[in-house]
């Protein structure tokens, strides 16, 4: 009763929402050219889908987005495994970590241009960098939380070396922690798929600038609702291969 | 007595922390028979635990020798059930306990077949692909006594196994653990701080006290098993162990 309830309101409140944005650009308070009634998105966005542009769009949009969260997370999961395991490790990059850390990935962007230019390549080193950082350090302290004593198990088994540890206990341990992280990078690497492609990697970001440089801003607010929805599918997806993966919690 | 599974002699343990220097264990002599269930009793902090750590190679001692007679076949001689089961909590009750056999040349199917003979000794056969959280804690202590027989080792270290449950599931699995033992010949040895519960398992019971710890007495059980709890001659020891213990406590 109460979920129905609350599934009413939310209901409620979003058509309120869009009857208030509908309303400002038809009673003329707001220029529609700035703000765009959501009655003429739905045929923004069919043809937008029938010209071909947003497949494309959306498809490479989420080529970026994969390759760069596959390659972030994997060496963040790879080095902050490392660090969590070895104080030696730890020590030897601690410096490393604190000079690179706070640079933000969009500051990477000239760099990311001169190397690859305006090229796929180049918005999947964005993507890669913003996620690298959320990972490493939910890898790195889910390991060094995990309970001594399952890693006493492991020794009093006759497994005692780095890699049956690793295998055998830490990293199934540690995998709660680790997609923690992981599906806060996979909110941050759609920001930076929005950025990388704003300076003209071609994707959804690269056509919102298109269609904003046209003034064509039911087209962009057709992009902004595409990421949402993007990023709501991959995040339900995500969810689900969580609570997949950590069956075993009680 | 024939020759010892295991011969501990002469063994020390201290460790240095923040300047001062603890011993753990001084000058602790053990033998312990094949195939006999022998108990260390004392109170909390004599080393009773560090004596089995020693043994499994999660301490290091600082000298001594320890000799272990194994099988010249047995891979994993010695397995040890911990205080609380440690199972892991990711894995099914029957992959945790095929656990120890990773790595022993088993394929996956032998590893499970084995592993469902060990459930099946613990009285566990229906509930290999329950979580370990789905186990009460008495469930849990037999999963981890399974994992450790899976290995075959030559002895069965237990530390405290029981020491977490409710009486009657205590009383329980004291009962299993000594038919397990009948059934399948292995040496044990068992730590515990509960008296009654020493009588009732042991051959023989070992007395650790003092600090550092020392071996302070030693008490053979002749009551034959199976042994019944209200059993006068059990109640006898376990009074004769009792006065034992103040004693040494008395003294140090």
């Amino acid at each position: 009763m109460m979920a129905l309830r609350s599934t009413a309101l939310a209901a409620a409140g979003l058509f309120a929402f869009l009857l208030f944005w509908e309303a400002m650009p038809r009673l003329g308070l707001i220029n529609p050219a700035f703000l765009p009634p959501p009655s003429t998105i739905p045929a923004a966005f069919l043809n937008e889908v029938r010209l071909g542009v947003w497949g494309e769009a959306v498809l490479s949009s989420l080529s970026h987005y994969v390759t760069g969260l596959g390659v972030g997370a994997g060496a963040g999961i790879a080095l902050g495994l490392l660090s969590g395991m070895f104080r030696w490790f730890e020590a030897a990059t601690a410096w490393i970590v604190r000079l690179l850390r706070p640079i933000p990935g969009l500051a990477w962007v000239p760099f990311a241009i001169i190397w690859f230019g305006v090229q796929p390549e180049a918005a999947v080193f964005i993507i890669a960098i913003g996620v690298f950082w959320i990972v490493f350090f939910a890898t790195q302290g889910a390991v060094r939380g995990v309970d001594r004593d399952l890693v006493e198990v492991a020794q009093a088994f006759g497994f005692g070396s780095p890699w049956a540890r690793l295998t055998k206990i830490l990293l199934p341990a540690a995998t709660p922690g680790i997609l923690v992280g992981l599906r806060t990078a996979l909110g941050q690497a759609w920001m930076a798929v929005v950025a990388a492609e704003i300076f003209g990697v071609p994707g959804v970001g690269a056509r919102m600038m298109q269609a904003s440089s046209l003034l064509s801003t039911d087209i962009v607010v057709v992009y902004m609702l595409t990421m949402a929805a993007l990023y709501g599918l991959f995040d339900t997806a995500f969810v689900a291969l969580q609570g997949w993966l950590l069956r075993w919690r009680a | 007595m024939s020759e010892p599974i295991i011969s501990i002699t002469a063994l020390n343990l201290a460790y240095e922390r923040a300047g001062t220097r603890n011993v753990i264990l001084a000058d602790l002599d053990l033998a312990v028979a094949r195939g006999e269930f022998l108990v260390i009793v004392g109170e909390s902090g004599v080393g009773k635990s560090t004596v089995l750590r020693v043994l499994i190679g999660l301490a290091k001692p600082s000298s001594g020798n320890v000799q272990l007679r194994a099988r010249p076949d047995c891979r994993t001689p010695m397995a040890l059930v911990f205080q609380d089961a440690r199972l892991l909590p990711w894995r099914r009750v029957i992959a945790n306990v095929a656990f120890g056999l990773e790595g022993s040349g088993l394929s996956k199917a032998e590893r499970l077949a084995k592993a469902q003979g060990m459930l099946d000794l613990v009285g566990l056969s229906d509930l290999g692909q329950r979580w370990p959280h789905q186990l009460s804690g008495g469930q849990r202590q037999r999963v981890a006594i399974a994992r450790a027989l899976a290995v075959d080792p030559d002895v069965l270290l237990m530390d405290e196994p029981f020491s977490a449950l409710d009486s009657f599931t205590r009383e329980g699995l004291q009962d299993e653990l000594q038919r397990i033992q009948a059934a399948t010949g292995k040496t044990i040895l068992f730590v515990t701080h509960d008296i009654d519960e020493a009588v009732t398992l042991a051959d023989r019971v070992v007395v650790l006290a003092g600090s550092p710890g020392r071996l302070a007495a030693e008490m053979p059980i002749t009551v034959p098993r199976p042994r019944r709890r209200r059993d006068a001659a059990l109640q006898e020891a376990a009074r004769q162990l009792r006065m034992e213990l103040s004693n040494r406590s008395a003294e140090l």
